[in-house]
């Protein structure tokens, strides 16, 4: 369910690299987390986005969860379909329920998110605790 | 989850239905089994089980019992008779609410107070302040396990359990029988607005209790049910919760529930401060809105009319049965009437809103 092409944050966005831009949306673990996706907050595009800067909320029916940024850069994209159908976070959290892609402003800060590996092994830290 | 939360009785079998738990009023509740949405739904469509042992019961037992009651509580309790029930705040001398509670009468000389598990201890602080008639006050709480069956199929699977005539008890009353083989006070009340039942049980009985009841609930295409969807529930009735929508700060006039005060029973505390507030006229209102965008409203956002900051929401979620998010605000009265145009500022932007009229559900039972 932690796809292995893809890089992941504590917060438990994902993002996968295509050229200079990055998909991002959130892990299957966060999904189940938030449960009940009814309302996503989207930023605009030609937004400046400032990595591990919130810039998306996604609301459950108990509560908002801020989304954070992996990369820093421009939002190019954003999934206009999540607007009339949240649920895809939860139904599909690393295909049609995708966020937004960012053209990189500073490839290398994807150095600074973890492997399916890590991030796997960051999760059964925090169950757990 | 930190240290020291209190559990109820029913505490690893919520582990084992794989319940997702979190901290509420210094318990550590199941918050959802499953989907908050399907429990929800569930409820109102079917039948669903709640553990709400962290409720607190408070007896007061003897010839001064109803003299306490009366002076405690704003709504009339002389007019109870024995397994009947009554809802009433507490209040303060300037008729802010202590709590909000239901008051049991098993004779002249034993009531029990139920209360919010969050104000049990500060209630019973507060009880025996007022104590001024030798009643005899004692907090049962944790000898008592309290299970609510809510839903249009409830009293099918009570029926079916219980060797009393579960169909013959009023809403409001109780009576005390078997279910499942299990000593319990069957009372007909609850806080989803469907048809349901509440039943204590002692505390050692309580997994028992749970297990003829889940059993049933699960075989009859139900659900256990968290604090969550107990919430959405509540929310759309327009059910106060207190500590959000009721407080020391707000009056059983301002909360819409000027039919909980009898002014015309005698003395009891917050009488003078409630009677000048109903005779000058409350400013403000506790009042129920709808979103007219996407905007979901949640506790303590600022509601505007115009450039004025006119209040904030005490309650807010999207509304599962109706398909739109409500909420519930404070409003200055000449903003509370139905179709009045409000915003809520979420996240720092505007969201159109409007006043409507409550509860927001009408159930069809």
């Amino acid at each position: 369910m932690f796809p292995k092409e893809l890089k992941y944050m504590e917060s438990h966005e994902w993002a996968k690299s295509e050229g200079d831009i990055v998909i991002v949306g959130v892990s299957d673990y966060a999904q189940q987390q938030i449960q009940d996706v009814v309302y996503v907050e989207l930023p605009e595009i030609g937004q400046e986005l400032e990595q591990k800067k919130e810039f998306a909320v996604i609301e459950s029916v108990k509560a908002a969860f801020d989304i954070y940024a992996p990369a820093s850069g421009e939002v190019v994209e954003i999934n206009k379909e999540l607007e009339d159908a949240p649920e895809c976070i939860n139904d599909d959290p690393y295909g049609a329920g995708w966020i937004v892609k960012i053209l990189l402003s500073n490839p290398g800060e994807l150095n600074n998110l973890m492997s399916v590996e890590e991030y796997r092994a960051n999760l059964e830290g925090e169950v757990e605790a | 989850m930190s240290d020291n939360l209190k559990r109820t009785p029913l505490f690893n079998i919520h582990k084992q239905l794989g319940a997702r738990m979190i901290e509420f009023g210094g318990w550590e509740m199941p918050l959802q089994y499953s989907s908050i949405v399907a429990e929800h739904l569930a409820v109102r469509s079917n039948v669903g089980i709640f553990d709400l042992s962290h409720m607190g019961e408070i007896e007061i037992k003897g010839s001064g019992a109803l003299p306490l009651i009366q002076k405690l509580i704003t709504n009339d309790a002389s007019k109870l008779s024995d397994g009947r029930i009554l809802y009433s705040p507490m209040c303060t001398d300037t008729g802010g609410i202590v709590d909000d509670l239901l008051v049991y009468r098993f004779s002249a000389s034993k009531y029990m107070l139920v209360v919010n598990a969050s104000n049990t201890d500060k209630d019973y602080d507060w009880i025996r302040v007022h104590n001024r008639n030798g009643a005899e006050v004692s907090n049962v709480s944790d000898d008592i396990a309290l299970i609510a069956l809510q839903g249009r199929n409830a009293p099918i699977i009570l029926e079916a359990l219980a060797d009393v005539d579960v169909s013959a008890i009023e809403y409001y009353a109780f009576k005390e029988g078997e279910v499942g083989g299990i000593p319990t006070c069957i009372s007909r009340t609850g806080y989803t607005g469907e048809a349901g039942f509440e039943l204590y049980a002692d505390a050692c009985r309580g997994a028992d209790l749970w297990n003829a009841l889940h059993d049933a609930t699960i075989n009859a295409g139900g659900n256990a049910v968290g604090l969550a969807a107990r919430d959405t529930l509540r929310l759309e009735m327009k059910f106060c919760l207190y500590g959000n929508d009721i407080g020391e700060t707000t009056t059983p006039l301002e909360a819409g529930l000027r039919w909980t005060v009898a002014f015309d029973k005698g003395d009891f505390t917050g009488k003078n401060a409630l009677t000048q507030q109903r005779d000058h006229g409350i400013k403000r209102r506790l009042a129920g809105f709808r979103m007219l965008d996407r905007g979901i409203a949640r506790s303590h956002h600022n509601v505007y009319h115009g450039d004025l900051s006119i209040g904030e929401v005490t309650s807010g979620a999207p509304s599962p049965s109706l398909g739109y998010n409500i909420g519930l605000a404070y409003l200055p009265i000449e903003w509370s009437k139905k179709k009045t145009k409000i915003e809520v500022e979420i996240r720092g932007k505007r969201h159109s809103a409007e006043v409507v009229a409550t509860p927001f559900y009408k159930s069809s039972n």
